[in-house]
């Protein structure tokens, strides 16, 4: 297909283009070494529980390592483009804005699924310590690779807005950030102080965690696949009307 | 090939492009002049597409810009002001890049670069990345970019700028030999290369066309067309100004230059009486030791000067300080 083969050379050239520069390698050696620190240092750490289990430790701080380092993949998307002015090249060639706006999306979800998947010692570890559940494990990583997709393409909606990335990588930790509060204890009793139920319940199901929680539980429910999911394609699609609007005038 | 009727694009309040219309054939090398700001870009963008128009229509081969967006950009290479490239890249992989981007794969891809290279001289910073090259190499591979699928249209917003004067003689060779098969739009404030390259110019000033002809027809429109610039020995500039400017087919004349005893005037026709001038002219001088005598073709830059900012354009009396041989 046609389409297809237009999103993969976009997609392609992303990803040259992050290995290219060390941004690629930096988040990754960053990535890896959160991941390494919280999961066998910070309390309740993996050996404390004395469970063959990675949920509640490892990615138990998956939402807040993303929050600042999904960004940091994220903000160059867009607004590097517009900086340099590639982006009235790209938007020249024969191809559609969705095609260049989802062979971004693609690249940069591959890569974060690539840094993802070098954390496999952690997997290596539990598996020497004890027998753990390897669906659950298996089920978990899915769940955090949609939810790095949810950061990323809203990182990637903020990169649309502004052509300096530091602007965009501050607006779409906020967002990201909000999007973690949602579901934290202290934010629902505050909202709860003053709303509805139906207001706390409508806040509350913007909550990653909570959509998180039940992948590391080992359930692949639709309504968390779909959820992030949703946040992904409506963040794409947005960041296509805020690329249509900037040409406007 | 191009067509463009009555083409508008507003920014806020501001009127950028201004109801412009025209068109461009195959064969056709045709030259947008105008000073800064006066909406060149902003036309090439919308042709190709980048901005969307806020009236009017631009076809292009046929195709609606705004409805066949797609079949309208495969027609098209476009460089776009500035040059951009992917500075994250070589010039190797950013015109393969650009050739799976049009389609191109295997060994119609390679042979495209290769091509490209050729003819835009990039052979020696091939493998260089495009971050490190110079402005005169970036905006090449960026040029290289645009004729790398052999396109029917060419939109190129000033393709010599930043060049070597080697650099700008190829690209105006290529450009006029290209012309000679697609229809080439392309922007440029030397005035020369009008008359270089253009088959026709067209001279946008405040989003509006001035002027529209062949590079002869605009340069009619000097007041120095058809002038006569004559150099005198022996008699005084008074006497030979006011002879001349009794000639009935002259308008005036004005004193060029006074060097010892020679004295240089241009004598400026009546609207088309440049035949009558000259032969009235030369009756008129037989009795003096005439040095030298020619008859001007018109300028450009007076043209542009003249139909761009009316009212300050230096008449030609306040330019007898620089006297231009
Ligand atoms: N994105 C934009 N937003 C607002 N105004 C714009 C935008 N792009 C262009 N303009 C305005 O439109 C007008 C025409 O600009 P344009 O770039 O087309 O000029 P130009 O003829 O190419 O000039 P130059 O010779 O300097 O390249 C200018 O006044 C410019 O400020
Ligand atoms: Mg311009």
């Amino acid at each position: 297909m046609n389409s297809w083969a237009n999103i993969k050379t976009i997609a392609k050239r992303e990803l040259v283009a992050y290995f290219a520069s060390p941004l690629a390698y930096v988040f990754i050696v960053i990535f890896l070494l959160l991941c390494g620190f919280f999961t066998f240092s910070v309390k309740p750490n993996l050996f404390d529980r004395g469970q063959a289990s990675l949920s509640g430790t490892f990615f138990f701080w998956h939402p807040w390592f993303y929050m600042f380092l999904v960004p940091a993949v994220g903000m160059r998307l867009w607004a590097e483009e517009r900086r340099v002015g590639t982006l009235e090249l790209l938007l020249t060639m024969p191809i559609t804005a969705w095609q260049a706006i989802v062979g971004k999306f693609l690249a940069s979800w591959l890569f974060l699924g690539l840094a993802l998947a070098l954390t496999f010692p952690v997997v290596w570890t539990v598996n020497y310590l004890g027998t753990p559940d390897n669906g659950v494990i298996f089920a978990s990583y899915i769940g955090s690779w949609l939810m790095a997709g949810a950061y990323l393409a809203i990182s990637c909606m903020t990169s649309a807005m502004t052509r300096t990335q530091v602007v965009s990588f501050i607006i779409s930790v906020v967002v990201c950030l909000f999007l973690i509060l949602a579901g934290f204890q202290p934010v629902v009793d505050f909202i709860s102080g003053f709303a509805g139920p139906k207001v706390v319940d409508f806040v509350t199901s913007f909550s990653v965690v909570t959509h998180f929680e039940g992948f590391q539980k080992g359930v692949l429910d639709s309504r968390d696949v779909l959820f992030f999911l949703s946040v992904i394609a409506f963040s794409l699609f947005t960041t296509g009307v805020i690329l249509r609007s900037h040409r406007a005038g | 090939m191009i067509n463009v009727e009555n083409l508008t694009k507003t920014f806020g309040a501001k009127r950028a492009v201004d109801g412009i219309s025209f068109s461009v054939e195959r064969g056709e090398v045709l030259g947008f002049l105008g000073p800064n700001g006066a909406g060149k870009s902003t036309t090439m963008r919308m042709i190709t597409g980048f901005l969307p128009p806020s009236g009017g229509r631009i076809s292009v081969g046929g195709h609606d810009v705004v409805d066949q967006p797609i079949a309208v950009k495969r027609l098209i290479g476009y460089l776009p002001e500035n040059a951009p490239a992917y500075t994250d890249m070589t010039v190797n992989g950013f015109l393969s890049f650009s050739a799976e981007i049009r389609g191109l794969r295997g060994d119609a891809k390679k042979k495209a670069v290769s091509r490209a290279v050729e003819m835009c001289f990039l052979e020696r910073v091939l493998h260089q990345s495009v971050e490190t090259l110079s402005k005169g190499y970036r905006h090449r591979t960026c040029f290289a970019q645009s004729i790398l699928h052999d396109p029917d249209v060419l939109i190129l917003d000033e393709p010599t700028d930043g060049l070597d004067p080697n650099q700008k003689h190829e690209v105006r060779q290529l450009i006029r030999r290209m012309g000679e098969k697609k229809a080439i739009i392309f922007s440029t404030h030397i005035l020369e290369e009008v008359d270089a390259v253009c088959s026709r110019a067209i001279i946008i000033d405040r989003g509006r066309i001035v002027a529209n002809g062949t590079p002869l027809e605009l340069r009619r429109k000097s007041e120095y067309a058809g002038a006569i610039t004559l150099s005198v020995r022996g008699v005084s500039a008074s006497a030979v100004t006011q002879k001349l400017s009794q000639l009935s087919s002259a308008k005036r004349t004005s004193v060029i230059a006074e060097n010892g005893s020679k004295v240089t005037v241009t004598v400026f026709p009546k609207p088309n009486m440049d035949g009558e001038l000259t032969r009235a002219v030369i009756d008129a001088t037989q009795v003096w030791q005439v040095e030298e005598l020619r008859t001007e073709e018109g300028r450009m830059d007076e043209v542009f000067r003249s139909i761009t900012m009316p009212d300050t354009a230096k008449s030609p009396e306040s330019r007898v300080q620089s006297p231009q041989s």
